[in-house]
C-alpha cells in the first residue's frame, strides 16, 4: 500500500502533459467512484444520480467564487454540505418509503435531471450556457499554472475517500452496510436500524461526491448544466466501481485504472479517424465481458489469484 | 403466573379479503416455552410478524415487558429483546457465518473485536465453528438452520420466537436443535415457537395455543390440546401427530 502511494506521488515527474491530463482524469474518477461506493457498493443502493452531487458541489464553489469572491477552499465544503443535504433529502425519499431497486434508481435519476433542468433555467447560474471561470492562476482561488498541482489535489481525493472507506469498513457501521445490501428485512429482524443506516450512507456519499464538484469546476474552469447534472456523468461514476468490484476498498480505483486510460485513448484513436463516440463501445463491450466473465469485478477476482499463487 | 413476559390481545389483521388473524390472545410467561400450532394457512406466521413488528396488526395490542409494541420498527421489538427467525431463512449469503452473526451481537457490542468474540461463542454453542469463517450461502439446510437460531440468540434476546426451524430436517437434525432449544430456554430465554414437527412440539412446549382460520381454537398443556376434538378435527386428525408421544398431562 505504501508503495502504491510512493508511486503515485512520484509520478508526475515522469509524465508528459498529455498522460498528466489522463492521470488526473484516472484519480478524480477513483475518486468519485469511491465515494459512490459507500452507498452505491457497500450498501447496494443503487444511485444512478450522482451527477447531480458533483453538480451541486461545483456550481456552489463558482457561484460563491465569481459573485461573493469567496475562496472555492472553502465553496468547496459548502457545496459538499448542499450535496450532501440534497443526498439526505433523496435517501429520506426513497429509504422512508421503501423505494427499492429499479424505483430507488429512477429516483435518484429523476432528482439529478430536476436538478439539470433547474439550473438550466436559472439565469443567475447561467442558464443553459453555464458558468465560466475566469482564469487567475491564483492558488487561493483554486487555480493553478502547474497542471501538476491538480494531480496532487485529485490523488488527495481519492486518499481521502478511500481513507474514509477503510475506516467505515472496520467499524460496526460498514459491518451493517455489507449485511443491509444483502437483506435488509433479516437486519432489522437483528435489530439493525437499517434507515438509519442507509441514510448515513447516502449522506456520507453525497457529501464527498459535492467536494469533488469543486474540483471539477475549477479544474475545466467551466460548467455546463447538461454534462454536471447529465446522467453520462452518473454513469461515469458508476462503471468505474462495477468494472473493478462494487463494495470492495480498492475496486473503484482499479476500476478507474483500467477504464479511464483506456476511455481517453480510444476516445482519442476513433475521435482522430472520425469515429466520436465510438469509444462507448469499448465501454459498452468492456461491461459486457465483466458481466460475464467477472461478475463481482476485477479486484476480487485479482484478489483470489495473488492468494493461489 | 405474574404479570406476562408477552401479551398478546384481541390481534387481527386482514389483507383485502382475507382475514389472516382474528381476534387472537394469548400469553407468554417468563422462561416459558410455547408452541403455536394449526394447519397451514392458519395465520401462525402472520402472528409472528405482527408480533415482531413486522406487520401493522389492524386491531389488538401486543405487549412485551410491560411495553405496548404499537408502532415499533422491528429493529426496536428486537432492541426490547424479542428476536424472531423466519421460516423461510434468510442468511446474508456472501457474508462469512459469523459476520451474520456479528450484525446480531454488534448491536448490543457495537466494538467489532467483542461482538465478534461473542458471535463465536454463539457459534461453538450451536456447533458451527467450524464453518465460521465460511460464506453463509455454502451451508446446508440444517446448518442454515442453526445460524438462523445463532442469530437470533446473538442479539440476546428475553424471548425468542422460532419459525419452523426443524421443518425439513431428519431425525437427527430435529433432535439436535430439540436439544439445543432446551438448553437455550434452561438459560431463562422464553421460546414461542411455530412448528409442524409434532413430536417436537409434544416434547418440547409448556403450553400449546391451536390457530385455525386466524383463531385460537384451543390452548392448553400439550396432553389436554391433543385430546381435544375440536383440535383433532381441525388439525390433529393426521396420523404423524395421533402418534405422536403425548407427554405434559
Amino acid at each position: 500500500m505504501a508503495v502504491a502511494v510512493a508511486l503515485l506521488l512520484a509520478l508526475p515527474a515522469v509524465l508528459n502533459s498529455y498522460l498528466l491530463t489522463i492521470s488526473i482524469l484516472t484519480l478524480f474518477y477513483a475518486f468519485l467512484g469511491q465515494a459512490w461506493n459507500i452507498v452505491g457498493g457497500y450498501t447496494g443502493q443503487l444511485s444512478a444520480g450522482h451527477a447531480a452531487f458533483v453538480g451541486i458541489g461545483g456550481y456552489t464553489a463558482a457561484t460563491l467564487s465569481n459573485e461573493y469572491g469567496l475562496s472555492p477552499w472553502l465553496g468547496m465544503f459548502v457545496g459538499a454540505a448542499l450535496a450532501g443535504a440534497l443526498g439526505a433529502i433523496i435517501g429520506y425519499l426513497g429509504f422512508r418509503f421503501g423505494l427499492r431497486g429499479f424505483y430507488f434508481v429512477l429516483l435518484t435519476v429523476a432528482f439529478a435531471e430536476v436538478c439539470r433542468i433547474l439550473v438550466s433555467n436559472i439565469d443567475a447560474l447561467g442558464g443553459a450556457l453555464g458558468l465560466y471561470i475566469t482564469f487567475t492562476g491564483n492558488p487561493r482561488q483554486f487555480q493553478f499554472q502547474d497542471q501538476r498541482v491538480y494531480y496532487y489535489i485529485a490523488l488527495g481525493l481519492m486518499l481521502l475517500a478511500t481513507g474514509v472507506v477503510a475506516l467505515i469498513e472496520r467499524r460496526r457501521f460498514g459491518i451493517y452496510l455489507t449485511a443491509i445490501r444483502e437483506d435488509e428485512g433479516a437486519c432489522e429482524a437483528l435489530g439493525v436500524n437499517t434507515f438509519r443506516y442507509k441514510m448515513l450512507a447516502m449522506v456520507v456519499s453525497s457529501f464527498l461526491t459535492g467536494l469533488g464538484g469543486t474540483f471539477y469546476a475549477f479544474y475545466l474552469f467551466s460548467l455546463q448544466p447538461g454534462t454536471v447534472f447529465g446522467i453520462p456523468l452518473s454513469v461515469e461514476i458508476i462503471i468505474r466501481p462495477i468494472i473493478g468490484g462494487t463494495g470492495t476498498l480498492l475496486g473503484p480505483i482499479l476500476g478507474s485504472f483500467i477504464l479511464t486510460p483506456l476511455a481517453e485513448l480510444s476516445r482519442q484513436y476513433f475521435g482522430q479517424s472520425g469515429l466520436h463516440g465510438a469509444h462507448l463501445i469499448v465501454y459498452g463491450a468492456l461491461l459486457v465481458a465483466v458481466v460475464l466473465f467477472l461478475p463481482q469485478g476485477a479486484y476480487p477476482y485479482l484478489r483470489r489469484l495473488f492468494k493461489r499463487a | 403466573m405474574t404479570t406476562p413476559l408477552l401479551t398478546v390481545q384481541d390481534l387481527s389483521k386482514s389483507f383485502g379479503g382475507l382475514q389472516a388473524v382474528k381476534d387472537l390472545s394469548f400469553t407468554v410467561g417468563e422462561g416459558e416455552i410455547v408452541a403455536l400450532i394449526g394447519p397451514n394457512g392458519a395465520g401462525k406466521t402472520t402472528a409472528f410478524a405482527l408480533v415482531s413488528g413486522f406487520l401493522t396488526p389492524d386491531a389488538g395490542r401486543v405487549v412485551f415487558r410491560n411495553r405496548d409494541l404499537r408502532g415499533l420498527k422491528p429493529h426496536q421489538v428486537n432492541a426490547l429483546g424479542l428476536a424472531r427467525t423466519f421460516q423461510i431463512m434468510r442468511p446474508f449469503p456472501r457474508l462469512t457465518v459469523v459476520r451474520n452473526v456479528m450484525i446480531a451481537t454488534l448491536g448490543r457490542h457495537p466494538d467489532p473485536a467483542e461482538a465478534e468474540r461473542r458471535a463465536r461463542a454463539v457459534l461453538a454453542e450451536l456447533g458451527l465453528e467450524a464453518r465460521a469463517d465460511l460464506p453463509a450461502g455454502g451451508l446446508t439446510l440444517a446448518e442454515r438452520k442453526r445460524l438462523e437460531l445463532a442469530r437470533a440468540l446473538g442479539t440476546e434476546p428475553s424471548l425468542l420466537l422460532l419459525d419452523e426451524v426443524m421443518s425439513g430436517l431428519n431425525e437427527a437434525e430435529t433432535e439436535r436443535i430439540v436439544e439445543l432449544v432446551r438448553a437455550i430456554n434452561r438459560r431463562g430465554v422464553a421460546i414461542l415457537l411455530i412448528e409442524h414437527v409434532m413430536r417436537a412440539v409434544m416434547s418440547l412446549a409448556q403450553r400449546i395455543v391451536v390457530l385455525n382460520y386466524g383463531e385460537r381454537i384451543a390452548e392448553g398443556r400439550p396432553g389436554a390440546v391433543a385430546a381435544d376434538p375440536k383440535v383433532i378435527e381441525a388439525y390433529l386428525g393426521d396420523e404423524e401427530v395421533a402418534g405422536a408421544p403425548a407427554r405434559g398431562g
